[in-house]
């Protein structure tokens, strides 16, 4: 059943799963304790998950020869564009106040915050040349190499979290080691695929 | 002659397509539904909820002091007490877990009896006190104090219990005593983060004598009235209120005095980042983020952090001639 509408229905509202949740809970003032620090760590971990998901689509269809699953990845990446914008946007509305100069500051200052802040705009041209009309005009291959930025965006993101925890990395290097698998997963691909033109003959003696 | 298919299926048998749509239609719905229910479900299992309250023991003979006097020495704070929710689902104690959402719910159950404080090293009178006998040397009282998280959040919280001077005074520090250094249990089947964790155990702290015997420092065995929770430290804790969070120890079973000044926990983890003073300074950043705010729980907003957490006039001159900058 290749019934791909529907597949893009099922991410669509999927992905508003969280988001719906976290709008329940603030209505309902059961947050927790800290509600700024839960919404942006919160933020800040989905956008790493769809990023990693959108990631794994490739690897995903090559090993499984389902070539289907190809069409529901800008939605997965502009998810992922979508929850990196509500983390900064929770960043410069209650960690700045929507002061420009003290944000530029803060960058400035905190090497975390300047990672983290590329790495979101890192995903900003992704984001807008993801339409049909931006691929054609520039062309598969070009836009390809283009979007490979997804993976140093994920990098930039894993290494903005693990530069701001205290002392327990735990969570930041399972991160870490699920994008070194996506990555890994790729280059395995590669190599399996280039495999039988590499294959040479031995001549007869 | 007319061959008969015997394998045709029947025109009453087919389903008509109205039919096949609907039942179509229902069983989308159902599989959009169920991913729905699932990924919700995940998204729960990931961010626990607060735990329900564990009635504690009611403290008797708690005593309040006069407004007025406990204003002036810092006793109390005119600022809205933290929810008793949020002091015991939002808690730094990572012998039990690093989430802070988490620590009530991991740390349910703690048993603290019996509990034993040994008070040891350059005193005249070792001793090793049974808590409840502990608990006797002075009369409890009630200290509205504020908390601050070298995180950058914050809250007011009314603590249950005593000045450490009078444990301190009990023992008879002898004169080559400078320093106090300070032990929590260290237990990995009660605490489990201590079968690994992220630091070194025992957490162990320290202050300086004169910051020990300070009447703003306090061993807490409550809070609200009530036998401290054991993710707020049960059974007995330090309270230093114009430092940052960390240096409260919690579940103290070992207090000694010291001629030099002892190793703590997170200036040992990194030395650049947590000194040994730790006291709460707007003006001394943390090197990966700012101190010169915070968030009190229970507001969206930001508040100026105040120098000594507000308590500069009370312990201001401990540190008179101190570069604050280097002695962090």
């Amino acid at each position: 059943m290749k019934d791909i509408k529907f597949y893009k229905l099922v991410v669509f509202v999927n992905s508003l799963v969280p988001l719906s949740l976290m709008g329940w809970d603030w209505y309902h003032q059961q947050l927790g304790a800290n509600p700024v620090e839960f919404l942006t760590r919160t933020t800040g971990m989905l956008t790493l998950v769809f990023l990693f998901i959108s990631l794994a689509v490739t690897p995903l269809r090559k090993m499984t020869g389902a070539q289907w699953i190809i069409q529901l990845r800008r939605m997965l990446g502009l998810y992922a564009f979508f929850y990196g914008f509500l983390h900064l946007l929770t960043y410069i509305w209650f960690d700045r106040t929507f002061n420009l100069k003290s944000t530029v500051a803060d960058i400035y200052a905190r090497p975390f915050i300047a990672v983290g802040m590329l790495s979101f705009f890192l995903m900003v041209p992704l984001a807008i040349t993801s339409t049909k009309g931006w691929i054609k005009r520039l062309g598969g291959k070009r836009w390809a190499r283009l979007h490979k930025l997804a993976y140093v965006a994920a990098v930039g993101g894993v290494i903005h979290f693990w530069m701001l925890v205290k002392s327990d990395a735990r969570l930041p290097i399972k991160f870490a080691f699920v994008l070194a698998v996506l990555l890994g997963s790729r280059i395995v691909i590669k190599q399996l695929k280039q495999k039988p033109q590499t294959r040479t003959l031995i001549p007869p003696a | 002659m007319v061959i008969k298919k015997t394998d045709d299926i029947k025109s009453s048998e087919i389903t008509p397509k109205d039919v096949y749509l609907s039942r179509r239609n229902f069983m989308r719905g159902a599989a959009l539904l169920a991913t729905t229910a699932a990924t919700g479900y995940i998204y729960r299992a990931l961010n626990a909820a607060p735990q329900p309250r564990v009635e504690g023991e009611k403290l008797a003979d708690v005593v309040r002091a006069e407004p007025s006097k406990a204003a002036a020495n810092g006793y109390t704070v005119n600022e809205k007490l933290t929810s008793f929710e949020d002091i015991t689902n939002y808690n730094n104690f990572y012998e039990f877990t690093t989430d802070k959402g988490d620590v009530a719910g991991v740390a349910r159950g703690f048993v603290t009896r019996p509990w034993t404080v040994a008070v040891e090293g350059l005193v005249n009178k070792p001793k090793v006190f049974d808590l409840d006998d502990l608990l006797k040397l002075a009369p409890l009282e009630e200290r509205i104090y504020r908390l601050r998280c070298v995180e950058g959040w914050s809250m007011v919280i009314p603590w249950v219990g005593f000045s450490l001077s009078n444990l301190l005074d009990a023992v008879e520090p002898n004169s080559s005593a400078r320093f106090v250094q300070f032990e929590t249990l260290y237990d990995p089947k009660r605490m489990p983060e201590q079968q690994g964790g992220s630091l070194d155990w025992p957490y162990v702290e320290g202050l300086r004598l004169d910051e020990a015997m300070h009447p703003l420092t306090i061993l807490a065995s409550g809070l609200y009235g009530e036998a401290l929770p054991p993710q707020d430290g049960a059974p007995l804790r330090l309270v230093v209120p114009w430092k940052y969070g960390f240096k409260s120890i919690k579940s103290i079973v070992k207090i000694r005095l010291v001629s030099t000044q002892p190793a703590t926990t997170w200036s040992a983890y990194a030395p650049r980042e947590y000194g040994f003073y730790s006291n709460v300074n707007p003006n001394v950043d943390h090197p990966r983020w700012s101190q010169a705010r915070e968030t009190r729980i229970g507001e969206y907003g930001k508040r100026d952090t105040l120098l000594f957490n507000g308590y500069a006039e009370q312990v201001g001159q401990l540190y008179s001639g101190m570069d604050l900058r280097v002695n962090f």
